[in-house]
């Protein structure tokens, strides 16, 4: 049993220490707002923040998770940053498929919360870890610019 | 714990006494008994008293946006206000049959082509049905009444919203044949509609076959032969028992499966495995002999897919050859295949991001032993699809594995197991000739097409008695240039891997091979690619349409910053037609870099001018990504590719600026989920030979073959 603090709460799983955080939030716990996609880190569609700091969730265990703070897609029109980028990705209508679209919010919500104005390269280096299948990646590079100016205005 | 997911059950299978006229079978049984509530004309609409406007859509959404342009179909005859209308999943159902394919299923770009006419007519009965209630309750004639924004005005000015009219509504007789608009009318079709799948897309809402939970479920990970074909002779399941969460292991004929209480426990239960696989007739399978085997069936003749005029008597001043080649793709959807499936006491429910809602009733009738109409379909969101989706592999597994262990399963594949469980993209090799005559202008065009038979792999398609497959060929039979001696010609070769549909199937490659060839023939003449094109396509204005349109808003023929090239390629699939122009530079170590792709389209009259961009922009990403990393490779039987680091995707960081142009056109409408991509690799690889003067013949693009 692990105690996992996710979007503000204290929440029991019974998994073992060495389970991704994404599947006791998915299985255990029935969240299943963030996605698998790969398993190995590499396309970035199960993005969490932990502390802030955005990490794939496929790949961290519960145990590196313990006495810190997972934030999910669940809980992020409930903060400033989060909300503003949910907003523009609806402005945009961004998602096509939507699967990777979680972990691109999330991503792009860690950029935003870290680095207010990003240039290109920025977006270019915060958000080349997530795949979109789809291709929506001007929509959500024009989505995350928009996001930038509503929360510097 | 939270409350597990409980995918909704809807209620209106009910039978109905309204007659309604449409083409499509099952309408009118699907339409149910009026209540004050709602007004249900047919299974494709009801509204609310609230006023509100529930569009029941029949097929999947993965991306391609059927979930907007559907009821954006059915609202504009409707006359609907755009900003009630919700959509809602239907059930699998005689009356959702898509009306091209006659089953119900998702695929071939099919959506708005087949369903301009049925869903308009469907949401114009209903707007009559409103207006006549309307009449009758103002003891007037309905000819004195019009309609607008979800409400029946009278010439007067009295007005009554549509939520006040579904009891007086549901007792019209249905219109058989109800006035549809002239296009000069439209209001909501042709508009940038904001999509109606959006939110649920932002806030991790949205429900996809992974994200089904079901009480008292396991989850399946699922021991694949590492080889096609290949048998398990021997399992130790021992250590996989031991591990906790492990409730059972059950060996189907697909593999070794390992249920557990979630997936983390069933996959390593999995991986704990010990299995003696039997790697049967493919242990030899090699690429290496893929395109051995290939090649050689270009060098013989094949079945005629296409003769015209007699290219062995044409002698042109100049001949050209080329041999061509295109790997097996996987289709790498983002969530990776999965279902959930219950085997229950009177039938079957599954659960899953599906494209194949009327196969999968009548495969998993037979997998279950129940009657089609046991077998209860829920469609969730899919996750990708691109052809691949439309196969049964992980809905018959699923089930089978539910029947067996008496309990609701849901099957996960880990991503390389979805890598690794074929249903790709055909690979296949065209050997091109051609002879040019003294002016340069093409005489003779024959080509030798050998690849497997995606028919014959389908289940439900036979090769046809002349032995050409259409799939195989579409791309290269249909080339649409002004060529007086023309041969086509297929080589069925079957190296032993299941193929199957990927996104613009045989186009994917064909558009490739041929449009790469025409640039040959275009070089070799001495003349403009985009002029070369444009001067043998005087019977084909569609074609020669989007052709103009693309070269003049790229900017063909003005100056580039240094070292960016231009490459034009034009292609028809699924009836509608697309050019782009891609610019391209090459660096020093051989790496392209696409920097804009300017494509224009014709697919007819647009639904969603938005959607219609973004689908294709979607299909150019698809396609640059094929272009560049795309390959499934095997050796000693087994795929070489498993996960994203040997099997790439393009990221934000290589994608090009990309510009869609729509031609302005009163053509039926035709869909666009696929017809952006087919065109895209020949523009980049003749941007690319411009640039090195290397002429890429084989995908993907090999960095080291254009090293300077």
């Amino acid at each position: 049993m692990v105690t996992l603090n996710v979007n503000g709460k204290q929440l029991q799983a019974d998994v073992d220490a060495d389970t991704p955080i994404l599947w006791a939030l998915r299985d255990t716990l029935g969240m299943t707002g963030t996605k698998f996609g790969c398993g190995m880190a590499l396309c970035g569609a199960c993005t969490v923040h932990l502390d802030g700091a955005p990490i794939r969730s496929c790949m961290t265990p519960v145990s590196a998770a313990e006495g810190r703070k997972i934030t999910t897609i669940e809980s992020m029109s409930a903060s400033r940053v989060g909300k503003a980028v949910q907003a523009a990705w609806v402005k945009h209508d961004v998602p096509q498929c939507g699967y990777c679209q979680s972990g691109q919010i999330m991503s792009a919500a860690a950029l935003l919360a870290s680095n207010a104005k990003p240039t290109d390269q920025d977006i270019d280096a915060a958000m080349s870890g997530n795949v979109c299948r789809c291709g929506t990646y001007n929509q959500i590079r024009a989505a995350i610019k928009d996001a930038a100016a509503t929360l510097s205005a | 714990m939270r409350t597990a997911f409980k995918p909704s059950r809807r209620n209106f299978l009910k039978t109905s006494g309204l007659v309604i006229g449409f083409a499509l079978p099952g309408a009118q049984r699907l339409a149910e008994a009026a209540t004050p509530a709602e007004f249900k004309p047919n299974a494709y609409l009801r509204v609310g008293a609230d006023d509100r406007v529930t569009v029941v859509v029949g097929l999947s959404e993965m991306g391609q946006g059927v979930h907007t342009a559907i009821p954006q179909l059915v609202a504009e005859e409707l006359d609907a206000d755009w900003t009630r209308v919700r959509v809602e999943q239907a059930p699998v159902d005689e009356a959702y049959k898509n009306p091209i394919f006659g089953i119900q299923a998702t695929g071939g770009s099919t959506s708005v082509n087949g369903n301009w006419g049925p869903m308009r007519k469907a949401g114009a009965a209903a707007r009559e049905m409103l207006v006549a209630a309307a009449a009758q309750t103002w003891k007037v004639d309905a000819s004195e009444c019009r309609t607008e924004k979800g409400a029946v005005v009278h010439k007067s000015g009295k007005k009554l919203s549509y939520g006040k009219l579904v009891a007086a509504a549901s007792k019209q007789p249905v219109p058989k044949e109800p006035k549809l608009k002239d296009a000069s009318e439209f209001k909501i079709i042709g508009q940038n509609l904001r999509r109606l799948d959006t939110p649920q897309k932002v806030n991790g809402s949205g429900k996809y076959g992974l994200d089904v939970r079901l009480p008292g479920m396991l989850t399946a990970v699922l021991a694949q032969p590492p080889v096609p074909g290949g048998k398990a002779v021997s399992v130790d399941d021992s250590k996989a028992k031991q591990v906790k969460g492990v409730r059972q292991v059950i060996q189907i004929p697909q593999g070794v499966a390992v249920l557990a209480d979630g997936y983390w426990q069933a996959k390593k239960g999995r991986d704990a495995l010990q299995i003696q696989w039997d790697k049967g007739a493919n242990a030899g399978l090699s690429s290496e002999g893929v395109t051995k085997m290939l090649t050689e069936a270009t060098q013989q003749e094949g079945k005629v897919a296409r003769n015209e005029g007699s290219v062995g008597s044409a002698s042109g001043a100049k001949t050209l050859e080329a041999v061509y080649e295109a790997p097996y793709l996987a289709h790498a959807c983002m969530e990776p295949m999965n279902a959930t499936a219950w085997v229950k006491k009177d039938g079957i429910e599954i659960w899953a991001g599906t494209q194949s809602q009327g196969p999968n009733q009548g495969i998993l009738s037979h997998v279950g032993s129940v009657d089609p109409k046991q077998v209860k379909v829920n469609t969730m969101l899919l996750g990708g699809g691109f052809g691949r989706r439309f196969a049964p592999d992980f809905t018959i597994a699923a089930t089978v594995l539910s029947k067996m262990a008496g309990k609701p399963v849901k099957l996960v594949y880990s991503r390389e197991d979805d890598m690794r469980a074929y249903f790709y993209r055909p690979a296949s090799v065209t050997r091109f000739a051609a002879g040019l005559d003294e002016s340069g202008k093409p005489v003779s065009f024959t080509a030798r097409v050998a690849s497997p038979s995606i028919m014959e792999a389908s289940g439900f398609m036979k090769l046809p008695p002349d032995g050409v497959d259409s799939f195989a060929v579409e791309g290269v039979k249909d080339v649409p240039y002004d060529i007086p001696n023309l041969r086509v010609e297929y080589s069925r070769q079957e190296p032993g891997v299941q193929v199957w549909f990927w996104r613009s199937v045989g186009h994917s490659q064909n558009i490739f091979f041929s449009e790469s060839f025409i640039d040959e023939l275009a070089n070799a003449a001495g003349k403009d690619p985009f002029e070369f094109r444009r001067s043998l396509l005087g019977k084909q204005p569609r074609y020669k349409g989007v052709l103009e349109l693309a070269a003049e808003r790229a900017g063909w023929g003005k100056p580039l910053p240094q070292g960016v090239h231009r490459g034009i390629a034009v292609a028809q699939s699924f009836g509608s037609y697309v050019a782009e122009v891609a610019e391209v530079s090459v660096d020093k170590d051989g790496r392209p870099k696409v920097h804009r792709v300017v494509a224009a389209v014709d697919c007819g009259e647009v639904v969603n001018p938005e959607i219609v961009k973004r689908q294709c922009e979607s299909a150019i990403v698809f396609g640059l990504t094929a272009a560049l990393y795309g390959k499934i490779t095997f050796k000693d039987g087994q795929v070489e590719q498993g996960n994203f680091d040997t099997y790439p995707m393009l990221r934000m960081s290589e994608m090009p600026k990309v510009e869609v142009y729509i031609v302005k056109s009163k053509e039926h409408a035709t869909g666009m989920g696929e017809p952006g991509l087919p065109a895209l690799a020949p523009a980049v690889t003749a941007a690319i030979y411009r640039a090195t003067g290397k002429r890429i013949r084989k995908l993907p693009i090999d960095p080291e073959a254009l090293k300077a």
